[in-house]
């Protein structure tokens, strides 16, 4: 077998990068709210991009390992330990069988990332194995994980190393303790009064409790439209900001629905959209206005030094490959 | 559930086409900005010619009202780039394609929390909403917001209502509501904006089954009215337990 949950934590789902290509049918992508703390995850353990990992928000389970695995634990700091001892993120660690993974207080963000290498033996649904849990749909039997919930891994581990003396360099992750949100202009930005617009770029917003995987409810001064008017429903996505008549704006997150009738105001870029995500209940944020461009040549950025981290550390395990043949 | 009549028409001009980004990820095309069967034919239309399309560095597509929104990765096509393919090969569809829809119905038991507010809202007794409601038969314009929601067009302006001001944390699966001059039903569980006036028994969205949504853009609905039995029975049989 694999693991064992011995306590489910606040909102444990397993998550990859999304399920995509059903939108149209009205089914949601999901997917990691953070897509490059599991990405980073991944690449740490020279997973695919795409594989599946465990998601905890705030409060962290409690994981019982049946088997010796690999793994890493990436994005928010929920404060992991191994049978009580601090556990050191972004690094490859091996959990001996028997060991107990344990979180504690969340000391940054909210989203923590729990990959393990070759992935957990969970069917894909729909070409995907996120957890819809809103749809029931996909990941561990369409839910969150519970309490006695036994998943397997695909891949036992076969190395013989059992400690690992590099980890990644953390400034490739944002630093979570900034609060300004790059957004640009949403396609309704010009049907707001001229103060909304000034105030929605200037002001500050508080997440409110009633926010989760499928958006962030925002509270501030009223974002008033010019004329109060119904739209049509169109396609609206991760990071869209809508204004409902309450003039209450409503981030979309990863469960959003693939379509939407209130206006939207801007849209979060998405190399912000994880920094965002490890936002919560009770965080302020304020939002900054970068140009379509802008956002594309952050995105490349980010790319390139993504690739240049992959190609690092396939050398790093090609080197302990080496080093294994020699001994 | 219902017969399938099909129903065909033919459509005349699109109006000009917007196209216009959603972020870093999305570009949007606009046919228009209100409700016709004419604009709707047309992103049906072009969101045909889209399936049978492989540009790479396009992720997929979602098709509204008046709307279709491309989803693509900024890695591998620009938006430039994707914007003149787009106009390109959509001046090269035909206008002159006629759309056969399947014709169903919906039973509903109206017994919606806003019913009453919506009979207030434009002055009539709940039962004249009721008789509006399934008098017409509405066309599925798109399936969107959660899966398999069907967004139908045709409803009877006399029973619009506005969105909710704050939107519900929590509407049952079947709920049947309004929006603006929207009408749609509720598949699964979720929070929503939308006037809830009744609920159907049936299921919309049924991952067991070989396509899992009930509707398909373009099919042509009626709504029945139930009663409380005929709904619990019916409920039972498509629930399956």
């Amino acid at each position: 077998m694999g693991i064992k949950i011995i306590k489910a934590g606040m909102l444990t789902t397993i998550q990859d990068l999304g399920r995509y290509g059903l939108q149209r049918y009205g089914m949601a992508v999901s997917g990691a709210m953070d897509s490059y703390a599991l990405l980073l995850g991944n690449s740490i353990l020279g997973n695919a991009d795409n594989e599946a990992a465990i998601e905890c928000t705030v409060l962290g389970p409690i994981i019982y390992f049946e088997q010796t695995q690999l793994i890493t634990v990436t994005g928010a700091n929920l404060s992991p330990k191994v049978d009580g001892q601090s556990l050191p993120m972004w690094k490859p660690v091996l959990i001996e069988a028997g060991s107990l993974l344990s979180f504690g207080r969340p000391n940054s963000g909210c989203r923590a990332y729990i990959c393990f290498q070759g992935g957990l033996d969970i069917p894909k649904l729909l070409g995907s194995r996120s957890t819809y849990s809103k749809g029931q749909v996909g990941g561990w039997k369409g839910r969150p994980l519970q309490e006695g919930d036994r998943i397997a891994f695909r891949h036992c581990y076969k190395g013989k190393d059992s400690l690992f003396r590099w980890s990644m360099d953390p400034s490739l992750y944002p630093d979570l303790s900034t609060n300004v949100i790059r957004v640009m202009d949403g396609p309704q930005l010009p049907c707001f009064e001229s103060a909304a617009q000034k105030s929605f770029f200037s002001d500050v917003f508080t997440i409110s409790n009633n926010s989760d995987r499928m958006g962030y409810r925002l509270t501030s001064k009223r974002l008033r439209l010019t004329e109060q008017k119904e739209l049509l429903s169109t396609a609206v996505t991760f990071g869209s900001i809508q204004v409902p008549p309450d003039g209450n704006a409503i981030v979309l997150m990863a469960d959003h629905p693939t379509t939407g009738g209130y206006p939207v105001i801007a849209q979060v870029a998405t190399i912000d959209l994880p920094l965002l995500a490890q936002k919560g209940p009770n965080n302020r944020i304020s939002f900054e206005r970068i140009s379509l461009d802008e956002a594309h040549d952050l995105l490349k950025k980010q790319h390139t030094q993504f690739k240049k981290l992959k190609r690092a550390i396939a050398l790093k395990y090609e080197k302990t490959a080496y080093h294994r043949f020699e001994l | 559930m219902g017969s399938s009549h099909e129903q065909s028409l033919s459509i005349a001009l699109p109006n000009p086409i917007r196209y216009f980004p959603m972020g870093d990820q999305a570009l949007v095309l606009s046919f228009g900005d209100t409700i016709s069967e004419m604009v709707n034919v047309r992103v049906r239309q072009v969101a045909t010619h889209i399936d049978n399309w492989s540009q790479p560095g396009v992720i997929e597509y979602v098709p509204a009202y008046t709307t279709i929104t491309i989803y693509y990765d900024p890695l591998k096509i620009t938006y430039q780039e994707l914007l003149s393919v787009l106009q390109m090969i959509v001046q090269d569809i035909p206008e002159d394609t006629e759309y056969i829809g399947k014709k169903k119905e919906i039973p509903v038991y109206y017994n919606g929390a806003d019913l009453a507010y919506v009979a207030q809202y434009n002055g009539l007794t709940e039962e004249e909403v009721i008789r509006l409601h399934s008098t017409p038969e509405y066309r599925v314009y798109m399936i969107g917001f959660v899966p398999g929601f069907p967004y139908l067009g045709g409803m009877d302006s006399r029973i619009a209502t506005p969105r909710k001001e704050v939107p519900r944390l929590k509407i049952e699966a079947g709920a049947v509501g309004i929006a603006g001059e929207q009408t749609g039903v509720y598949p699964i569980e979720t929070p929503g904006g939308w006037q809830i006036i009744g609920h159907t028994p049936l299921q919309l969205f049924d991952l067991s089954k070989e396509s899992p949504s009930l509707l398909e853009m373009g099919d042509c609905v009626r709504f029945v009215p139930i009663t409380y039995d005929e709904f619990v029975l019916l409920k039972t049989e498509s629930y399956g337990h």
